[in-house]
């Protein structure tokens, strides 16, 4: 279970630019949620994330996960257990280093990181089987560097390079915004694929309101760092895209968009 | 035949330094000022224990130590106390030179009566007298070659994979559970480590320690390390360690040729600065540019 609790983040205090995002913000999921995250650009949804990992501090407030409070953690400790894919697909392999590598450093996640061999040759095979499944043809180039791939390429690895290990929350950071339409379709159906299987518990930020309402168990609507919409389980089922593109424009003709 | 053999020697004791720059440079991408400090340090290391009647061979691990301590706290200033990265060099660098003139005791220290690691009783017992002027650059050449496949060892293991991905890709070394800010200090005391061993090898064989034998160590180190690295780019069957050791030989190749047409030897830096920046327009560090970007 993770637990935000009276969260409270302003941007730049002090000055002009001064932008009170979070006052007393709540949010609670409880574990095997598959949470989709909409709102608009600005309305905090990244923010979140960020507090949520670690990247950036809340002012006030504590992010509780099983009861235990980690507010003051260190991010990359908060992240041993959390699995993020970014937006960019860069941000979640190296570039530079094969997909042999890549998913040997990932397979390595939470352990210590010492003079052991980097390259798991004897799970190659393992790697392989994990790779097929995506249909994209990596299996065969193992020993392909990560930055000669396509986009969708590196954020399909990118995923299954986070949810490798055994991990509390997967987090997804708009992870098919930057890819064509039907990358992006292949990506989310093998994002649901992995959360089923894994049943971990996720929370997805997209702007794409057909995938929040298609996917998931839950879907929250954030505006001006508030969750002006929760919705779960079969309440959630009964809603349609068109509902939610409503209220999307309503909130966004209010902010004079 | 002296003179190649002369730039073979140079060429390899500055290569070992010259992996310590392509690890600052090229991995962490942090251009460490440090390494005109480290290099010396190990340099009056060597002379000050020589002289005190240490084994010669013992004064290797010593300055290699010495020296990562060092970029430990290089290491330690950029991320602790987030000094950016060029000035955490220069701080240290600064404080060195009185570091160095405390180790040695004074600005110049020579060695010409004692044993060093190239001439003592066991080497010169080992090598027949015919081949006495080749004993050196087989030393050199030893020491070398040792250091850049343990070098590649470690470049292979987790840890230094983990090296090569903060250089490539911070977040990732944050996502997979591991302190970026660490693993940049370790490449840090690595790089020195290598630097200050590369000086205490070039005070063995010069038999001298000087005070300003570190003025001009990056600029030595970053040009091996873009001549080798641009030159052997598209070449994959041998490892980038080679490429820089070979970057280094022909840089100190070309420094060998410059002396012999330049006027005076005060001449010396400048023919160098203008070498460098010949070099760096040369090389083909802007197309990688662009191609990090894409």
């Amino acid at each position: 279970m993770l637990e935000l609790k009276n969260i409270y983040k302003n941007y730049n205090p002090g000055s002009v630019n001064e932008l009170c995002l979070f006052e007393g913000f709540h949010l609670k999921i409880e574990d095997g949620e598959f949470v989709s995250v909409v709102g608009s650009n600005g309305s905090g949804k990244t923010s979140m994330l960020n507090i949520i990992c670690g990247s950036i501090d809340a002012d006030k407030g504590q992010i509780l996960v099983n009861g235990e409070d980690i507010t003051g953690k260190k991010d990359f400790l908060r992240q041993r257990r959390i699995g993020r894919v970014y937006q960019d697909p860069s941000k979640g392999t190296c570039p530079g280093m094969t997909i042999l590598e890549n998913m040997s450093i990932a397979d390595h996640k939470g352990k210590v990181f010492g003079l052991g061999r980097g390259v798991k040759k004897h799970r190659m095979e393992a790697y392989r089987e994990m790779l097929r499944p995506l249909g994209l043809g990596l299996e065969d180039k193992m020993y392909t560097k990560v930055g000669a791939l396509s986009g969708g390429q590196r954020q399909a690895l990118a995923l299954l390079m986070s949810t490798m290990t055994p991990i509390e929350f997967l987090i997804l950071d708009e992870h098919t915004a930057a890819l064509d339409p039907k990358t992006a379709e292949i990506i989310m159906e093998l994002t649901d694929q992995i959360v089923r299987e894994k049943k971990v518990t996720t929370i997805m930020v997209t702007h794409n309101l057909r995938y929040a309402v298609e996917y998931g168990n839950r879907l929250i609507m954030m505006h001006e760092g508030n969750a002006i919409l929760d919705k779960r389980g079969e309440e959630k089922k009964q809603i349609h895209t068109e509902e939610i593109m409503r209220i999307f424009n309503e909130i966004s003709v209010e902010c004079g968009n | 035949m002296a003179l190649i053999l002369s730039v073979l020697e140079q060429g390899m004791i500055y290569a070992i330094m010259a992996l310590g720059v392509y690890i600052t440079y090229k991995i962490l991408d942090f251009p460490d000022l440090t390494v005109d400090g480290s290099f010396p340090m190990g340099a009056a290391i060597a002379c000050i224990l020589i002289s005190k009647g240490m084994n010669p061979y013992l004064t290797l691990p010593v300055s290699f130590a010495a020296g990562a301590l060092v970029g430990m706290i290089t290491g330690m200033i950029h991320v602790k106390l987030k000094v950016r990265d060029l000035l955490s060099g220069i701080i240290m660098m600064t404080a060195l030179y009185t570091v160095n003139l405390r180790i040695a005791g004074r600005a110049n220290l020579p060695i010409y009566n004692q044993e060093n690691i190239f001439d003592n009783h066991f080497i010169n017992s080992f090598f027949p007298s015919s081949l006495e002027k080749y004993k050196t650059v087989v030393i050199i050449f030893v020491i070398m070659i040792l250091t850049k496949y343990l070098l590649d060892w470690y470049m292979n293991s987790q840890s230094g994979f983990m090296l090569r991905a903060v250089g490539d890709n911070e977040t990732i070394v944050t996502s997979l559970g591991v302190d970026k800010g660490m693993v940049k200090i370790i490449g840090l005391s690595i790089a020195n480590g290598l630097v200050s061993l590369s000086g205490c090898i070039f005070a063995n064989q010069q038999r001298f320690f000087d005070i300003s034998s570190g003025t001009g160590t990056v600029v030595i180190g970053l040009a091996s390390v873009i001549i080798g690295t641009s030159i052997f780019k598209k070449v994959t069957f041998f490892r980038v360690t080679s490429s820089v050791i070979i970057g280094s030989l022909l840089y100190k190749a070309c420094v060998a040729v410059a002396i012999r047409v330049i006027p005076a030897s005060s001449d010396l830096k400048l023919v160098t600065a203008v070498l460098f920046l010949v070099i760096l327009v040369i090389g083909t560090d802007r197309r990688k540019k662009v191609k990090k970007d894409a």
